[in-house]
């Protein structure tokens, strides 16, 4: 059983004890735990089940590359699954519990899947649930769907505050191993500014679980233990200003130019404190160096999946680390001299370690072979294990020799098995941009090819990888390389690297390592199919090689087939393993095989730390008028416009938004209506050349406007489609006021200021946005001018301020104000603008002296209703980016004077001349109903895919509360010659409207209304 | 009411750093060939500041001259003093082809101060705040979070912060959030 | 995520700042040209495997368009430069040519 030791547990603090549950069971931990070493203090062995066999599942390794061990972590709204034991650090009253079983995780029914595992092999699915084809949607689909899935969703909104923060840096160093602080020190001794990342909450990396002694002084031979170096250099690292430590922080992803992702978690261990969960530090350096340490490798043997079998390097861990013993008898298997590590120290702990098995033949041995048998450890070489015995936990190993197909020589009892394949450095950070890798055939491993780095902005090398990430694997190695590292990175940013010398290590000789892909080598069926190499995903050796003889060469391919690498672990274990197995039935070397593309992040990252700060209030910017306060206070029923919220109707107590709209519509036709209009588009446009350039921009001629007067205007794009429109004025001789639709202020600035910038920019024009500058408020129907008289001594009479000109007046308490005769609604009409920290004042004062004759505001649904009564197009639903003002029968805004306008050629194409293009028109249906929105118009016979032929479509449709009746406009061929012309226009539900082709203005044609 | 009333009327916010809106001010944008010698002495003597180079801002008391693009600057002077100032500038450009026009409540404007000012931004905006890359009297147009805005650092170094009026709503609460007690970050000093 | 360099205002800034325009130098065809001209200078835009000239906008900042000068493989940047200009400056060419000798692009090399 797995146990807490009485000694031991170097990040432990033992003074306290925290407690926690799991599965609902009380269990007590310390401060320095990570939730693994935990549970297997408590003996709690068996963690979780398989994704597809609902295997039992225990921890296998003790950090970020764990595939078994994951839970369900918290309650409530502070709920999130998936999460890896081993990467969680315990604390006071943590919850959790595990997953993907039911009913309990002790029996679980859908274990019978791995009974049933030699039917469900690689390509199950596909295979099977692909006919009957209707099958697919009704009857597997859903039972798929159920059985499918890690973990449960949350089920309650994430209760916790994330974070960005963007970082700068020379050189960003990625892990803090011995490897990642001595090239930090290089670098940071250099000048540059360096900034640190530890993904767990401590330094040194495996180093000091390892041991040694490191050579740090110039003169004397200075010993000094690893964990003394590493407290020594973060102390000399803290002192130094240009130097930044994290801990807790990953290097998630490297990207384009020296963009790196870092993952701080800095509250996960400590709910509830004050700040955010997560940050995500979003970082720009000038060179990366990463020293991300590297990962040992399972070895694959029948039953390496049964709880109890973990890594070697994890065994030492959680003894050296947590003072936890994993059994009490530990058999170890390897292939290389690494693993004689964990039996030493286990056998030095005072627990048993009955075998080494090692499946090596060597001549001599080294010097951890000799020290493991100095202890009296019975090491067998040439041996391998034939199969693990056990079901829920390891009850022993049957071993046999490497080199046979496993026929059982010895069996031997044992509650834990510690196993080691070599090691894979962790290249994900030098891959992800594209760093190439090289295979090194003498530790069996890819690992960077420093010849062929990430490239940057400057098309040099961004990335330098350092110490075991850089496939140096004994600590005088990785020292040495990482100084190197650091003064390289040091120097890429313009830094000049010191003579400070570089710490050595004397370090024992190892034996080489032996290439093990299966265990034994010759390996039956029964065996394979029971030797894992992807855990979490339940991907055997038999899968793969199953995937190879069916076609699936590519590495790509076979991984999807199989889903070998696929799960939350992302293939950290199962690797190179996999690729090895692949490359041994396809009958090629590994590096031919290639691996399969590594991808950012490292480890999964919380979605709440990639939206930031961008949740609820602060989702997305919410544009607000000066007059929102009143239209929040009112009633109003909002609606989007771009990033604006303006008020849709406002609606009455017990009113409906339908009864409002009517209301507001009529009262605006009958006596007075007022429109917050502050969002239409503002853009100054002066200069000696701001008549010229309106004209090139505008359909219509605007340098022949005089001062003083409006005039509508229509914009195209280069390809003659419309793209904006609204109302002129000009200031004066140089100077114009183009307003632009509500959601067009930015674009067409932005389209005004290219054409200017790129193509005329030896025209004297300048322009400015001054959209938000004014509130606008449209004072609208029979009683606005004499609303308006009672704030006013100017004259505003249709004479000396007729239609379609603008004068500057006072208003109220002296507000400067300019009112634009202009309408939209086809009633007379002043447009007011005024400063917008003055337009709520105006809007109030308004509201007061407009109440004797019933003001009343109305929404934007109101203002449609109305200009659709009148005819007038309305940017987005008449016009789609396919339409010409041709379409919509408006050639009197087209200059037919100008030599050239932005459109004007794209509209001289035949297609634009087409007398066939669908026309505007009104449409009135025979029974008065309301067309349904975007509805088309059918015609006789179907087209080539059997679909009914179309003959226009539905832009805009209302209820006219006006008229009483629906009306709507719509592009219909040939339109214009079919007035009095009925025409279908099917529903949704296939039902058939009848209705009229008629004239699209449907309210005061003549425009005696507006022009009084 | 019969006062000009600011986006958010002089809200504040105390966490780590402190967040203000610091009511309206008067802003002229000044378009024109920035290296003329008429332009230049017509925007000195207006605002009373020299014409800063590239990315600086010539800041005294309320009035600043923020260089924002080569062909425009931002001329921060009290509100009421607006039009006064325009009609400066318009008076000594006579017949030259520039463009000065108000756009004092077009905008909203934040101060925010406090050992970690430079962190609240470094939250917001992908801008180097350390304070060698980014002293006191340079200007940097940028985003912050999903809107336009320009800051720069004042004499006492607090740092100004200027956006559109529709979103100050929405730079408020990004700067109340990224000020938040307990959120420090403790990488810029 | 690239840096690009605004040669308007200095500033080194993340592409988030920046808006992309498309092909560079373009020739603008108007009205009274041929189909085929109208056509090439609409529609008919270079997909460069390697060097490319772009146009970009420092949106979220000094708001001025410029050129860049980039490779669209290795996504190195050799330069940026003005938008008032008709052909790549020479100093940016003869950093290309350094760089990726024996280079083309449209009527450029």
């Amino acid at each position: 059983m797995s146990t807490r030791l009485a000694t031991g547990g170097r990040l432990l603090n033992k003074d306290r004890a925290y407690n926690f549950t799991f599965n609902g069971k009380r269990l007590t931990g310390y401060p320095g735990d990570t939730l693994a070493s935990a549970l297997l203090a408590n003996d709690q062995m068996l963690i979780g089940r398989s994704f597809k066999y609902h295997r039992p599942r225990g921890v296998v390794a003790s950090g970020a590359e764990e595939p078994n061990g994951i839970v369900g972590m918290g309650e409530g709204a502070a709920f999130e699954p998936n999460q890896r034991v081993t990467t969680t650090e315990l604390f006071e009253g943590l919850t959790c519990a595990s997953q993907n079983h039911w009913p309990s995780l002790e029996f679980d029914v859908g274990a019978i899947n791995t009974k049933l595992s030699r039917f469900l092999p690689a390509g199950f699915y596909y295979k099977t649930f692909i006919s009957p084809r209707p099958f697919w949607k009704h009857v597997y689909e859903p039972i798929i769907r159920k059985s499918a899935g890690l973990g449960k969703a949350p089920k309650e909104r994430d209760q916790d505050k994330y974070e960005h923060f963007y970082a700068f840096a020379d050189v960003v160093v990625i892990g803090g191993g011995v490897a990642g602080l001595q090239a930090a020190r290089a670098a940071g001794k250099a000048g540059a500014k360096v900034l640190l990342m530890e993904q767990t909450a401590h330094w040194g990396g495996r180093a000091p679980v390892d041991g040694g002694t490191i050579n740090e002084g110039k003169e004397k031979v200075n010993q000094t233990p690893v964990d003394k170096f590493v407290d020594e250099i973060v102390a000399e690292l803290e002192a130094m200003p240009n130097v930044t430590l994290r801990t807790r922080m990953m290097g998630a992803g490297v990207y384009d130019h020296g963009y790196v992702l870092g993952y701080e978690r800095v509250n996960d261990h400590q709910p509830g404190a004050a700040g955010p969960r997560h940050r995500l530090w979003r970082v720009r350096a000038g060179h990366i160096v990463t020293a991300t340490g590297a990962i040992e490798r399972p070895l694959s043997f029948a039953g390496n999946d049964i709880p109890g079998v973990l890594l070697a390097s994890a065994v030492r861990d959680y003894a050296v680390n947590y003072g936890v013993s994993i059994g009490d008898r530990t058999v170890v298997v390897t292939n290389n001299d690494d693993a004689y590590l964990t039996a030493i120290t286990l056998k030095k702990l005072g627990l048993d370690v009955p075998v080494i098995l090692d499946a090596r033949v060597l001549p001599e041995d080294s010097a951890l072979m000799a020290e493991a048998k100095a202890l009296g450890i019975r090491v067998m070489m040439g041996h391998a294990v034939a199969s693990v015995k056990g079901g829920k936990r390891v009850t022993g190993v049957e071993i046999c020799s490497q080199a046979g197909e496993g026929a059982v020589l010895e069996t031997v009892d044992c509650d834990a098995v510690a196993m080691s394949g070599g090691w894979s450095p962790v290249v994900h950070l030098w891959s992800h941009c594209g760093g190439k890798l090289t295979w090194n055939s003498d530790f069996a491993m890819f690992q960077p090819d420093v010849d062929n780095p990430p490239k940057g902005v400057d098309g040099e090398g961004f990335v330098t990888a350092a110490g075991s990430a850089n496939g140096e694997l004994d600590l005088n190695g990785v020292l040495a390389d990482a100084d190197a590292a650091g003064k390289a990175a040091a120097k890429a940013t313009g830094h000049t690297p010191g003579k400070a010398k570089t710490p050595t290590a004397e370090t024992a000789e190892q034996a080489p390592m032996a290439p093990v892909w299966l265990m034994p080598q010759g390996a039956g069926i029964k065996k394979r199919m029971k030797a894992w190499l992807d855990y979490q995903n339940d991907v055997k050796v038999s899968d793969v090689q199953l995937a190879a003889r069916e076609g699936f060469e590519s590495v790509e391919h076979a991984k999807r087939y199989t889903t070998l690498g696929m799960a939350t672990d992302q293939g950290k274990l199962s690797n190179i393993n996999g690729l090895a197995i692949l490359s041994d039935a396809l009958n090629q070397p590994i590096p031919q095989t290639g691996t399969t593309t590594f991808r950012p992040p490292y480890t999964p990252i919380s979605l709440a730390a990639i939206a930031g700060e961008a949740r609820d209030e602060r989702f997305q910017p919410i544009r607000k008028t000066p007059i929102h306060g009143w239209h929040e206070e009112n009633g109003a029923f909002f609606e989007p416009v771009g990033q604006w919220r303006r008020p849709y109707c406002y609606q009455k107590p017990g009113e409906t938004v339908h009864g409002a709209v009517k209301r507001e519509i009529n009262q605006t036709r009958d006596k007075l209506g007022l429109l917050d209009a502050s969002t239409l588009g503002k853009i100054i446009v002066k200069g000696p050349d701001a008549g010229k350039f309106l004209d090139m921009l505008y359909t219509n001629m605007m340098s022949t406007l005089k001062p003083g007067k409006c005039r509508y205007g229509l914009m195209c794009n280069e390809n003659g489609f419309l793209s904006d429109d609204g109302v002129v004025a000009r200031i004066d001789d140089e100077t114009f006021l183009c307003h632009t639709t509500t959601g067009g202020a930015e674009t067409i600035h932005g389209h005004m200021e290219e054409w200017l910038q790129t193509e005329w920019w030896d025209w004297k024009v300048y322009t400015a946005n001054v959209t938000e500058q004014f509130a606008q408020i449209a004072v609208v129907g029979p009683q606005a001018r004499k609303t308006l008289e009672k704030l006013t001594d100017a004259d505003i009479s249709g004479e000396a301020l007729p239609f379609m000109s603008w004068a500057d007046i006072t208003l109220g308490d002296g507000i400067p104000a300019r009112a634009y005769r202009i309408s939209f609604s086809g009633e007379l009409s002043y447009e007011i603008a005024v400063p917008a920290s003055r337009g709520r004042e105006l809007w109030d004062l308004l509201l007061a002296v407009g109440a004797e004759d019933g003001i009343t505001p109305y929404g934007t649904e109101g203002l449609h209703v109305m200009r659709a009564e009148k005819g007038f197009i309305m940017i987005g639903d008449e016009t789609d980016g396919t339409v010409i003002p041709q379409d919509l029968n408006m050639q009197w805004a087209i200059s037919k004077k100008k030599e050239d306008f932005l459109g004007k050629r794209a509209q001289e194409r035949s297609h634009m001349a087409d007398p066939n293009r669908w026309k505007l028109v009104g449409l009135e249906t025979v029974d008065g109903s309301v067309l349904p929105d975007g509805a088309y118009c059918v015609a006789e016979g179907s087209n080539a895919n059997g679909q009914r032929n179309v003959q226009g479509r539905v832009t805009s449709t209302y209820y006219s509360p006006t008229l009483d009746k629906g009306i709507a406009m719509g592009l219909v061929l040939h339109g214009p010659d079919r007035m009095g012309e009925v025409i279908d226009i099917p529903k949704v539900d296939g039902s058939i409207v009848k209705a009229k082709i008629v004239d699209p203005i449907f309210y005061d044609k003549d425009g005696e209304k507006q022009n009084v | 009411m019969s006062k000009p009333v600011s986006a958010l009327d002089g809200a504040t916010y105390q966490g780590f750093a402190k967040v203000e809106e610091l009511g309206l001010r008067g802003m002229i944008t000044i378009r024109g060939d920035l290296k003329s010698a008429g332009m230049k002495k017509a925007a000195s003597t207006a605002i009373g500041l020299d014409v800063p180079g590239q990315r600086e801002v010539n800041m005294t008391g309320e009035n600043a001259l923020a260089w924002m693009s080569p062909d425009e600057l931002l001329a921060l002077v009290p509100y009421e003093e607006v039009g006064d100032k325009i009609a400066a500038i318009d008076k000594a450009l006579k017949g030259k082809h520039y463009l000065a026009v108000n756009v004092s409540d077009a905008r909203a404007i934040f101060r925010v101060t406090g050992g970690g000012a430079r962190e609240v931004i470094a939250k917001l905006s992908p801008v180097d705040m350390s304070s060698d890359a980014f002293p006191a009297g340079q200007i940097r147009r940028t985003r912050m979070a999903q809107v336009p805005a320009a800051f720069w650092v004042d004499e006492e170094g607090g740092i100004i912060i200027i956006c559109f009026r529709s979103v100050a709503e929405y730079v408020f609460n990004l700067l109340k959030g990224a000020a938040e007690n307990g959120s420090q970050v403790g990488y810029l000093s | 995520m690239l840096i690009l360099t605004c040669p308007c205002c200095g500033v080194t800034g993340e592409e988030t700042e920046f808006h992309a325009g498309g092909e560079a130098h373009i020739k603008r065809f108007g009205p009274g040209t041929s189909d085929e001209d109208f056509h090439g200078y609409m529609f008919a835009k270079e997909n460069a495997k390697g060097v490319h000239f772009e146009r970009w906008r420092h949106n979220n900042g000094c708001g001025k368009w410029f050129h860049a000068a980039r490779c669209t493989t290795t996504l190195e940047v050799f330069g940026t430069y003005s938008a008032q200009t008709y052909e790549p400056p020479k100093d940016i060419k003869d950093k290309i040519s350094a760089k990726r000798p024996g280079w083309s692009w449209r009527e450029f090399a």
